[in-house]
């Protein structure tokens, strides 16, 4: 028997695929075509307290091996989530991350109060990483004292795993790793977009409404993978790896570089039913490899140099 | 619920330099259809285009029996992923995810159904102009163009049964001028006691000139919306439009889950992209 099982602080999940968040709606959409109890959770798209618009369409536009997305957050707000959206997931028997954005830490604090509340409700991702909108999120991601100070004030008021989402767009991320884990935090998620931007020669125009945008999909997953490798030197806790992918090998390449579970964002858009793919990806890989449990895997990184073997024999 | 099929390309038909007819064996989502559904085909095997793209059922295909065993697709030559599919040959197979969307409103068939078509936009009408007639509707298309060469498979409608307008802006085929010219005549017209539904599919401009038309002269208007696209499963968000909703209120409304058919007294024109 195979276990893909995995831990992230108190919370044990089934298998290492999470549903990323901003690209599953709020798990309900998927429900008639993947059976969501089978996921290892589901991060449900962005919540303010409030409802949001988001921004005017055009929202994204893809460029090689991946998009830019520019949707501004749009969503329910936290209330109708869960009056509206959080009894089918209960009822399907998801295991919810709720990834939740302010503008103040005040609102931060008054999301993780109402949803530590709420019945089904497995974990909150910290969204201090959207590069889309004006105010909030990411700007307290690319401080490490914002980082810090958002953290430890959710930490303070819930006993739900406490999961900051970081951005790529720092210098150095090991750095807000380390800022999460001394905060507190359960674990950490990376990578979320990057601030990139496409425009049309022909008319000179940015190809988004809101000009800039984040990249995602395969095209990005080099630079997460080496972010994962560089937090898993940083810290010890749990990591949450995303970016790019779309294939078993994908997942095993993010966990081998130190991450305990993952996201899939984009490809889920490509192809909705690429969970029960990547899962018999992974079990083969543990057939062939005759691996029992797959979070061994985690941060086994060998960097030895490849000619020893050569020289020694 | 929708399914994802490796469908095989049957044919792919050029109708011109532009315009094809893409036939793919999808029993499945064939059968399941409803008019003014749409699938997600995957154009490319590789990451450039990396999503899908929407496209209109235009028919369903059926063997001798009259079992569903594929669809067709209309396509037109616009960007990277509509190329790779107008150069696609027979015996490729391509990712189908369908069917999707909110179809044609089924409920209560009108007496008399105008379809107003634009270009591409001819692409939901075959099965709802099949659907409406096999209910007892009299179907009418308003067929407008650029020129007479960029109308294409007129010929099934007329095969249906279905009264055809065609208008074209260089006057090559049809009335002189945009489609709105022979809609106008037929509504000025109609009797006040006439039973019309207008549903429409086609650029921006002209689906508001028909809507605002509708409207004048009190008709009701179902407009198909084709909008960039994500996931077709309302999962990204990207295909918002703006529309009211039941107490009026403006909202960004993902197209692929709502629409792509919607109630065109509900969509704010001006927040449309052309």
């Amino acid at each position: 028997m195979l276990d893909l099982s995995v831990t992230l602080g108190t919370l044990t999940i089934p298998n290492p695929l999470i549903a990323a968040s901003g690209c599953f709606g709020y798990g309900v959409e998927y429900a008639d075509a993947v059976d969501l109890s089978t996921l290892g959770g589901v991060a449900v798209k962005g919540l303010f307290l409030a409802e949001r618009e988001g921004h005017a369409p055009p929202r994204i536009v893809e460029t090689p091996a991946g998009m830019l997305n520019a949707i501004g957050l749009q969503g329910i707000g936290v209330h109708r989530f869960i009056r509206e959206k959080l009894p089918e997931l209960r009822e399907r028997r998801a295991i919810v991350f709720v990834n939740i954005c302010g503008t103040t830490i005040d609102e931060y604090v008054e999301l993780a109060r109402i949803l530590s509340d709420a019945e089904g409700v497995h974990a909150l991702e910290l969204n201090i990483s959207c590069p889309n909108i004006k105010a909030g999120g990411i700007t307290f991601g690319c401080s490490l004292t914002g980082t810090h100070s958002v953290v430890s004030a959710v930490r303070n008021v819930t006993t739900l795993p406490v999961i900051p989402k970081l951005t790529p767009n720092v210098t150095d991320v090991a750095s807000f790793a380390r800022a999460s884990e001394e905060a507190g935090a359960d674990a950490i998620s990376l990578v979320n977009t990057f601030l990139a931007m496409a425009i049309d020669v022909e008319t000179r125009r940015p190809k988004l409404t809101n000009i800039v945008g984040g990249l995602s999909g395969p095209a990005i997953r080099p630079i997460a993978v080496r972010m994962v490798y560089e937090c898993r030197q940083a810290v010890k806790i749990p990591i949450i790896g995303m970016g790019g992918i779309a294939h078993a090998d994908d997942v095993l390449e993010f966990m081998i570089a130190g991450a305990d579970a993952v996201q899939v964002g984009t490809a889920n858009f490509v192809d909705p039913f690429i969970w029960n793919r990547l899962l018999e990806g992974l079990r083969d890989y543990m057939t062939r490899h005759k691996m029992l449990r797959l979070s061994e895997i985690t941060g086994t990184l060998d960097t030895t140099a490849r000619h020893t073997a050569w020289i020694s024999s | 619920m929708p399914v994802d099929v490796e469908a095989a390309v049957l044919a792919n038909t050029r109708l011109s330099d532009d315009y094809s007819v893409l036939a793919l064996a999808a029993p499945a989502i064939a059968s399941a259809a409803r008019p003014g559904q749409f699938v997600m085909l995957k154009t490319s095997r590789g990451m450039d285009p990396l999503l899908r793209r929407p496209f209109s059922i235009f028919e369903v295909l059926r063997d001798e029996g009259g079992a569903p065993t594929g669809i067709t697709v209309f396509n037109k030559r616009i960007g990277k992923g509509t190329s790779l599919l107008y150069d696609v040959e027979p015996g490729t197979h391509l990712q189908c995810l369908g069917p999707l969307g909110r179809p044609f409103d089924a409920a209560d068939p009108p007496a008399h159904a105008w379809m107003v078509a634009g270009g591409v936009g001819l692409a939901p009408f075959v099965t709802l102009a099949e659907a409406l007639l096999a209910r007892g509707t009299q179907a009418t298309l308003f067929y407008g163009a650029r020129r007479a060469e960029d109308l294409h498979r007129v010929e099934i409608f007329e095969q249906l049964g279905v009264r055809v307008f065609c208008a074209t802006e260089d006057g090559s085929r049809g009335a002189h001028g945009r489609v709105t010219v022979p809609l106008q005549q037929e509504l000025a017209q109609l009797g006040p006691s006439s039973d019309v539904r207008i549903s429409v599919c086609g650029p921006t401009p002209m689906m508001r000139a028909v809507a605002n038309l509708a409207s004048t002269h009190g008709r009701p208007c179902e407009v198909s919306l084709e909008q960039v696209m994500g996931c077709g499963l309302g999962g990204c968000y990207s295909c918002v439009v703006l529309a009211r909703d039941e107490t009026g209120a403006p909202h960004h409304t993902r197209s692929c889950i709502e629409g792509p058919v919607f109630d065109a007294t509900r969509i704010i024109w001006d927040a449309l992209a052309h």
